[in-house]
């Protein structure tokens, strides 16, 4: 579905030359929901917006279906961190949604079910009519998340999208993830600097390190696909994933290769 | 209720009070420029008859239109332009500046050369002083778009038109505001100018006939009709305000309440 090949970026800015992205190379297949997951200021931002086609790879190429991505392709979406400012606020939510779909080539009655459709399954059915500030911080990220799905697409990238909200708006969010992925069969490719997060959401959990960044270790996740706040975080399998992709984390900030695992997609052993 | 009418009381309460000093002070005057302000409220019925308003505060209204509305569209069109593009702008920024710099009065006579003396003079002139607040705020509005807003536009295959209309312009309109506010007072000063330079009607006209004729109570009801005119206008301008950028008053009062 999403091939990373070679990936690298190189800022050039004031003279400095910033080496953001060494080299990242991993598949993402159809209907996966795979977490990418490092040290803050590791590059991960840079990568999805490479994978997006908003920012030119250095080096390497991004596939999606096969097709060498150029530019934003019309099969993915983006949902971004910062939802107060991705949000048009001179739009209200159902216009905003509804924004995206203009492009495409869609009678009006198609448009508005779809609509509505997407504000129904962030359970948003009645807020059409606000404005996007008028909303809390977590449904405008709601809002932004239907936005996303409204444009049907077969990729949706997500950039650390809870960071910004509190922590029980986060396990809401995160359920409807896991939801929305599990009714839609989507592709997710999710970015986040939380490791729990990560394993929660995750069937497979690639492990980043330090800018310049590689991918230092892929996991898949073996937790049973219905998960919930309460069980799934209590379960020793969580406990015991959450712990290796911690220690990695941390390795990955010492700069420490040695101890990497690359590109072994094997869980460790229970 | 309560509230609205204590805001009634407040707009209006200095208005009143400097009004009852002029009427005071100016009531014993036998001073033929400072007229009582009692002869000049009596003669202003008679000399702002319906003809009258017709046929010359019609004129300069109509100029006043025309001249703005000229600058708002070329003013927003080149704004957008000149915003838009980083080349454009470093090439255009020095020749902006400059021209803006010129006192628009100044461009009258240079005007008259070439349009006349005719209405078109006086709309090339309210237009080429009214267009600079107006191109300027544009080009900062425009280039102010917020980088995540762009970025989200372009992820979902928004450009072109659709982009200037459901990002751009929106995005740059409380600048744009801004700028069509201090146009709106450029253009009744520029009005009332272009009239007295060269004209046969027009309430600048007017009000230097009266002078040159010594009618000076009416040289005042003529002045104090320009200044309802602004009044009026500005009331008219925020009220178009509150329901365009209606979003943007309700975002920053958002704001505020949680920063």
């Amino acid at each position: 579905m999403l091939d990373v090949r070679g990936l690298r970026k190189v800022y050039d800015g004031s003279g400095r030359r910033v080496e953001a992205v060494r080299d990242l190379t991993f598949t993402v297949d159809p209907g996966e929901l795979v977490c990418l997951v490092g040290p803050s200021g590791c590059g991960k931002t840079t990568l999805l917006k490479c994978v997006a086609g908003l920012l030119e790879p250095t080096g390497g190429e991004v596939l999606l279906e096969g097709r060498r991505v150029d530019g934003p392709p019309p099969g993915m979406a983006f949902v971004f961190q910062e939802y107060g400012r991705s949000l048009f606020p001179w739009m209200r939510v159902g216009e905003n949604v509804e924004l995206p779909l203009r492009q495409k080539d869609l009678g009006k009655s198609e448009r508005r079910a779809l609509v509505r459709d997407a504000l129904e399954s962030v359970g948003l059915a009645d807020a059409a009519g606000a404005y996007p500030w008028q909303l809390s911080g977590g449904m405008q990220q709601r809002v932004a998340i239907a936005r996303a799905l409204a444009y049907e697409p077969r990729v949706l990238l997500m950039d650390e999208p809870f960071a910004a909200v509190d922590a029980q708006t986060r396990g809401d969010l995160e359920d409807l993830v896991r939801r929305l992925w599990r009714q839609r069969g989507i592709t997710i490719l999710f970015v986040t600097h939380d490791i729990d997060e990560a394993v929660y959401l995750g069937e497979r959990v690639i492990v980043l390190s330090a800018s310049p960044t590689v991918v230092r270790e892929q996991l898949t996740v073996d937790l049973p696909a219905g998960r919930d706040q309460l069980h799934t975080r209590v379960d020793p399998r969580f406990a015991g994933l959450r712990t290796r992709v911690y220690e990695q984390i941390q390795a990955a900030k010492r700069g420490n290769a040695a101890d990497a695992l690359t590109e072994s997609s094997t869980p460790p052993p229970r | 209720m309560r509230r609205v009418l204590l805001r009634l009381v407040l707009a209006c309460g200095l208005p009143a009070v400097l009004f009852t000093v002029w009427w005071v002070a100016s009531a014993g005057s036998t001073d033929v420029y400072w007229p009582p302000l009692r002869t000049i409220l009596t003669a202003f019925p008679d000399v702002w008859t319906a003809d009258r308003l017709r046929g010359d505060v019609l004129p300069s209204v109509w100029r006043l239109a025309a001249g703005y509305a000229l600058a708002a569209v070329a003013g927003v069109a080149l704004g957008t332009l000149v915003g838009s593009h980083r080349r454009v702008r470093a090439l255009c920024e020095p020749v902006l500046e400059f021209l803006r710099a010129v006192p628009p009065p100044v461009l009258v006579p240079v005007v008259m050369l070439f349009a006349g003396i005719g209405d078109t003079m006086k709309v090339v002139v309210i237009a080429s002083g009214c267009v600079w607040p107006v191109l300027l705020n544009t080009v900062e509005g425009v280039r102010a778009v917020d980088p995540v807003m762009a970025e989200t536009a372009r992820s979902y295959g928004i450009t072109g038109v659709a982009r200037l209309r459901s990002l751009v312009l929106p995005s740059a309109g409380p600048q744009i505001f801004a700028g069509l506010r201090q146009a709106l007072s450029i253009g009744i000063i520029l009005m009332v100018i272009s009239e007295m330079f060269a004209a046969s009607n027009g309430l600048g006209f007017t009000v230097v006939q009266f002078q040159r004729g010594f009618a000076i109570p009416d040289m005042w009801t003529g002045i104090l009709l320009l200044g309802m005119l602004g009044v009026v206008l500005s009331l008219v301008f925020r009220l178009v305000e509150r329901r365009v950028l209606g979003w943007y008053h309700g975002l920053r009062a958002s704001a505020r309440r949680s920063p």
